[in-house]
C-alpha cells in the first residue's frame, strides 16, 4: 500500500520534472545563452551593457507583447513594421518644438494605431477575412500612408521633450549609469498586458477563443468584438513603439521599420505561443524578445559581421522553435 | 502460421507520467472472429489500441503478431502488416473523393502522374467488397456519417487487413446503419479478417461478439466467450460492483409552465416545431439521425438562426440571438459535439468550468483566484472528475471526464431550462448511470430539462414526455404513462 503511494509520488515527481523542462525550457534557454556569452566576451556582464541590450529590445519587445494578443486567438499581424512606420511620422508631424504639449503626438500615434487595427480588426472579425492577407494588405496601406503624409522625407525637428522619451534616462547624473525611459514604457506594457492576460475576463476569453472559438461562443463569449479587440491592442501598441522609434531616432522616419513584424513574431513563437493559438505566455514573449536581444548583442560584441548575423538568427529561432516543439510532443 | 491466433498481447505495460494507464494487460485474438474489447472510460482500451497501432511503445509486455514477435513499429508499419483502424472520430479530407481519400499516400501512377481513373475503378471494387454501392467519385464531404465508415472499412480491406479495430462504431449512425455495419463485419469475419469491436453498446456486443474482454482500471479482467455472458455479468466485470439499476427512480414533481416555443422554423432543416416545457419535468426528442433535433436545440439557444418563430420564457416573448443571450435567459446546453462545441481542449479544467458564467460570479474585469478555485473544485467533486487537479488541461482527460465537465459549467451556469443533446455519447455505464441521476435530480430541484438522445431506453428511462421528430417534422408526442417503444421508433421511422 505505502509501496505503491511512493511510487505514484516518484511519479508524480518526474511528471513535475518533465513538465517544469517543457515550461520554464525557454527561461533556461536565456539562462545559458546568457552564461555562454558572459564566457565567451568579457564586455558582455556588464549593468551598462544589459541595460544596453534592454533599451534596444524595448521597441520590438512592446510589438511582440502587442502581437501576443493576435497570435493566442490563432490570428497574426503582418503590418508592425508599417504601422510603427506611419505612427512614428504622425506623432513627429505634432512634435515640432514649441506646437504641442508632449502628450499630444504620443496620442496621435497610439491613436493611428488604433485606427489601424480597428480597421483590420472589422475585417477580419466581421468579414472572416484571414488576417494574414489583411495584414499584408494593411502593410502597403500603411507604408504608403506614411510616405504621404510625409512627403516621402523624413520629419525632423522635433522637441526635446518628445526626444526624450527615446533618450532619456532616469538618475543617472554625472557619469552614472541612469535608467532608460525605454525600458520603463516595456516593463509598464509588460505588466499591464500580464495582468490582463492572466487576472481579467478579457484574457480568459482571448485564451478561449485561440483555444476553441466554436465553443467560446457557445458559452456566451462575444467572439467578433473580443477578436477585433485584439487587433487594436496590436495594432495600438504598434503606435506607441512608431512614437518611441521616432523619439529615439529624433526624426519621423516613414521608410523605417521593414521586417519589425518578422522579429516581433518571432519573439512570441519562442516564447512558447502556439500559432494555431490558445496557448502562450506574454512572459514566454519578454524572454523570447531577450533572447533575440541578446543573441544580436553577443554576435555584436564578438564582433561577427552582420551579414553572418541575419544568418545566425535564423538559425537560432528555427532551433528554438523546434526545440519547443520537440519537449511539448513527448510522451 | 496456422496458429489459431491471430494476435497474442501479453502482460502489456504502459505507463505515462503520474497514470498507470495499463497494467499487465492481456488480448488473445482468433482469426476470424469478433472481439469486443469493453471497459469504462479511462479502462486502457484506447491505450491498448495505440500500443497496438503502433503509437505508442508499451513498457514491457510481448506483442505476437502471425505468429512472430513484434516490437517497436510505426503506424504505418502496423498498417502495411495488416492492422489498422477505423476511427471513431473519422479522420478524412472532405473535399477530396472517396477514391482519392481511400488511396491517399499510396496513389495509383501511371507515367509518374496519378491515375484518377484506375484509381476510381480499384476504389469502387473495394467497395463492392464491403457490399457498398457508393460512387468513388463523390466528394467525401456530401457522405453521411454511416457512408465515410464503409469508405473507411474499405480502405482497411484494401491493405489486406488481418486485423480490423473499430472505435464506437456505431456512436453517430442509425439503427437501420448498424444492421449494414454488422452485415460487412460478418462478411470480413468470414474472410478471416479479425475485428476488434470497441463500444458501450450492450446489446450490439452481445449481438455481433464471439468474445469479450473486459479491462478495468487499466488491468485485465477477464476474456469471456460471447455465449456464456449476459450484460449483468459485463457490467459487474466492468464496473467491479452491482450496479442495482442504470435508472434512478423519478420522484420530479411537474410545475408551472416556464418555456414555450411557437412555429420555429430554420428554412431546410426543421419547421412546425411547437412545445412547452414545464418546471421538474423531462422531455425527450427522438429521432433519426438528420431528424432535426441537434439543430433544434442549436437554434433555440442562439448557435444557428431562426428563421421563424417565437420563444417563450415565463410566458414572456424573448428573442435568442446568440449564445449570450441564452445563458442570460437561464437556458443551458450541453453540446452534442463535445469537444468541437463543448470544451476548449487547450485550456484546464477549472478554466472551461468557468468560461460560460465568468460574468455572473465576478463583477468588474477581474476573475478573483479564490472565488473560482472553489467554484471549480465544488464541480470536481460534486461530479466526481477525475483529475490530478483542476489545472489538467481538459484534453487530457477521458471523455467521461469531459462530459463532466460540460455539465459541471452547466450547473455553474444555474440554468433553470437545461438543454442537454446526447448528455451520454460515448462514454461508459458507470458515468452514464451518474450522469441519469444527476439529470433527475436537476429536475427534482424544479428545472426544466430537454434530453435529445438516439438511445430509446435512455429517453424512457429519463423523460416524462417524449416528441418524435421526423426530417425536421414533429411526428408525435407521448406521454410517460403512455410509452411505448414501437410507437415511438414507427414515428421515427414515418410509418
Amino acid at each position: 500500500m505505502f509501496q505503491n503511494l511512493d511510487a505514484k509520488s516518484n511519479m508524480l515527481k518526474r511528471n513535475d520534472a518533465k513538465s517544469l523542462l517543457s515550461k520554464y525550457g525557454i527561461l533556461i534557454a536565456l539562462v545559458v545563452l546568457i552564461v555562454v556569452l558572459s564566457i565567451a566576451t568579457p564586455n558582455f556582464l556588464q549593468v551598462k551593457n544589459f541595460l544596453n541590450v534592454f533599451r534596444q529590445i524595448s521597441i520590438s519587445a512592446v510589438l511582440a507583447i502587442g502581437a501576443t494578443f493576435v497570435v493566442l486567438t490563432g490570428g497574426i499581424d503582418l503590418s508592425l513594421g508599417a504601422v510603427v512606420a506611419i505612427t512614428g511620422v504622425s506623432a513627429a508631424i505634432f512634435a515640432h518644438p514649441g506646437e504641442y504639449p508632449t502628450v499630444v503626438p504620443v496620442l496621435v500615434g497610439i491613436g493611428v494605431g488604433v485606427l489601424f487595427g480597428l480597421f483590420i480588426g472589422v475585417i477580419v472579425a466581421k468579414a472572416n477575412v484571414a488576417s494574414f492577407i489583411v495584414t499584408l494588405g494593411v502593410t502597403t496601406i500603411a507604408r504608403g500612408g506614411a510616405l504621404l503624409i510625409a512627403d516621402g522625407r523624413p520629419v525632423s525637428n522635433l522637441d526635446p521633450a518628445f526626444n526624450w522619451i527615446g533618450n532619456g534616462e532616469i538618475g543617472g547624473a554625472e557619469g552614472q549609469i541612469g535608467f532608460p525611459v525605454m525600458i520603463l514604457i516595456m516593463l509598464a506594457v509588460f505588466l499591464i498586458v500580464w495582468f490582463i492576460l492572466n487576472k481579467t475576463k478579457y484574457g480568459r476569453y482571448v485564451y478561449a477563443i485561440g483555444g476553441n472559438e466554436d465553443a467560446a461562443y457557445a458559452s456566451g463569449v462575444k467572439v467578433d468584438r473580443v477578436k477585433m479587440s485584439v487587433y487594436v491592442i496590436c495594432s495600438g501598441l504598434a503606435g506607441l513603439a512608431g512614437v518611441m522609434q521616432a523619439a529615439r531616432i529624433e526624426v519621423g522616419q516613414p521608410s523605417i521599420g521593414v521586417g519589425y513584424e518578422l522579429d516581433a513574431i518571432a519573439a512570441v513563437v519562442i516564447g512558447g505561443t502556439s500559432l494555431s493559438g490558445g496557448v502562450g505566455t506574454v512572459v514566454g514573449t519578454l524572454i523570447g524578445a531577450l533572447i533575440i536581444g541578446f543573441i544580436n548583442n553577443g554576435l555584436d560584441l564578438l564582433n561577427v559581421s552582420s551579414y553572418y548575423q541575419q544568418i545566425i538568427k535564423g538559425l537560432i529561432i528555427i532551433g528554438a522553435v523546434l526545440l519547443d516543439v520537440k519537449t511539448k510532443q513527448k510522451r | 502460421m496456422n496458429n489459431e491466433y491471430i494476435l497474442e498481447m501479453t502482460d502489456i505495460c504502459k505507463s505515462f507520467p503520474g497514470v498507470k494507464a495499463l497494467e499487465n494487460v492481456n488480448l488473445k485474438l482468433k482469426r476470424g472472429t469478433v472481439h469486443a474489447l469493453m471497459g469504462e472510460n479511462g479502462a486502457g482500451k484506447s491505450t491498448l489500441m495505440k500500443v497496438l497501432m503502433g503509437m505508442y511503445v508499451p513498457d514491457s509486455g510481448r506483442v505476437v503478431y502471425d505468429g512472430r514477435e513484434i516490437s517497436k513499429y510505426t503506424q504505418g508499419q502496423a498498417i502495411e502488416m495488416g492492422i489498422t483502424m477505423v476511427h471513431q472520430e473519422l479522420s478524412y479530407i472532405p473535399y477530396m473523393t472517396v477514391a482519392e481519400n481511400m488511396f491517399l499516400g499510396r496513389e495509383i501512377l501511371k507515367n509518374g502522374v496519378v491515375d484518377k481513373n484506375a484509381m476510381c475503378e480499384k476504389a469502387g471494387e473495394l467497395l463492392a467488397r464491403v457490399g457498398v454501392g457508393l460512387d468513388p467519385r463523390l466528394l467525401m464531404k456530401d457522405l453521411s456519417v454511416s457512408e465515410r465508415q464503409m469508405v473507411e472499412i474499405a480502405k482497411c480491406v484494401s491493405y489486406n487487413a488481418q486485423i480490423v479495430i473499430m472505435d464506437e462504431p456505431t456512436s453517430a449512425i442509425t439503427d437501420k446503419e448498424v444492421e449494414r455495419l454488422f452485415s460487412v463485419l460478418n462478411d470480413l469475419k468470414a474472410k478471416g479478417v479479425a475485428i476488434i469491436y470497441i463500444s458501450h453498446k450492450m446489446d450490439e456486443v452481445l449481438k455481433i461478439s464471439d468474445e469479450v474482454t473486459i479491462l478495468r482500471d487499466g488491468s485485465f479482467i477477464d476474456t469471456f466467450s460471447t455465449k456464456n455472458i449476459d450484460i449483468d455479468k459485463i457490467i459487474v466485470a466492468m464496473v467491479g460492483r452491482e450496479l442495482s439499476q442504470v435508472y434512478p427512480e423519478k420522484h420530479n414533481k411537474i410545475g408551472e409552465q416556464i418555456f414555450e416555443v411557437k412555429n420555429l422554423k430554420r428554412d431546410g432543416v426543421f419547421h412546425d416545431i411547437s412545445f412547452s416545457l414545464r418546471e421538474g419535468e423531462i422531455l425527450g426528442f427522438a429521432g433519426l439521425m438528420g431528424a432535426g433535433r441537434t439543430e433544434i436545440m442549436r437554434a433555440v439557444y442562439g448557435i444557428d438562426k431562426l428563421d421563424g418563430g417565437e420563444i417563450y420564457i415565463h410566458g414572456k416573448r424573448t428573442v435568442i440571438r446568440n449564445p449570450g443571450d441564452a445563458i442570460r435567459n437561464r437556458i443551458g446546453l450541453v453540446n452534442e459535439d463535445r469537444k468541437g462545441v463543448g470544451l476548449v481542449l487547450p485550456m484546464s479544467i477549472k478554466n472551461n468550468l468557468t468560461l460560460s458564467n465568468l460574468n455572473k460570479y465576478f463583477n468588474g474585469i477581474v476573475v478573483g483566484k479564490k472565488k473560482e478555485a472553489e467554484l471549480a473544485d465544488r464541480m470536481i467533486k460534486l461530479l466526481a472528475i477525475k483529475a490530478p487537479s483542476k489545472e489538467q488541461l481538459v484534453k487530457n482527460l477521458s471523455g467521461g471526464n469531459q462530459q463532466k465537465v460540460v455539465l459541471g459549467k452547466l450547473l455553474l451556469d444555474e440554468a433553470e431550462i437545461l438543454i442537454m443533446d446526447e448528455p451520454t455519447r460515448g462514454i461508459d455505464v458507470g458515468a452514464k448511470s451518474e450522469i441519469y441521476k444527476l439529470i433527475c435530480e436537476l429536475a427534482e430541484d424544479g428545472k426544466a430539462v430537454i434530453v435529445v438522445s438516439s438511445e430509446m431506453p435512455e429517453l424512457l428511462g429519463l423523460c416524462d414526455r417524449i416528441i418524435v421528430l421526423h426530417e425536421g417534422k414533429m411526428m408525435g408526442e407521448v406521454r410517460r404513462e403512455d410509452f411505448d417503444q414501437e410507437t415511438l421508433m414507427k414515428w421515427a421511422f414515418a410509418q
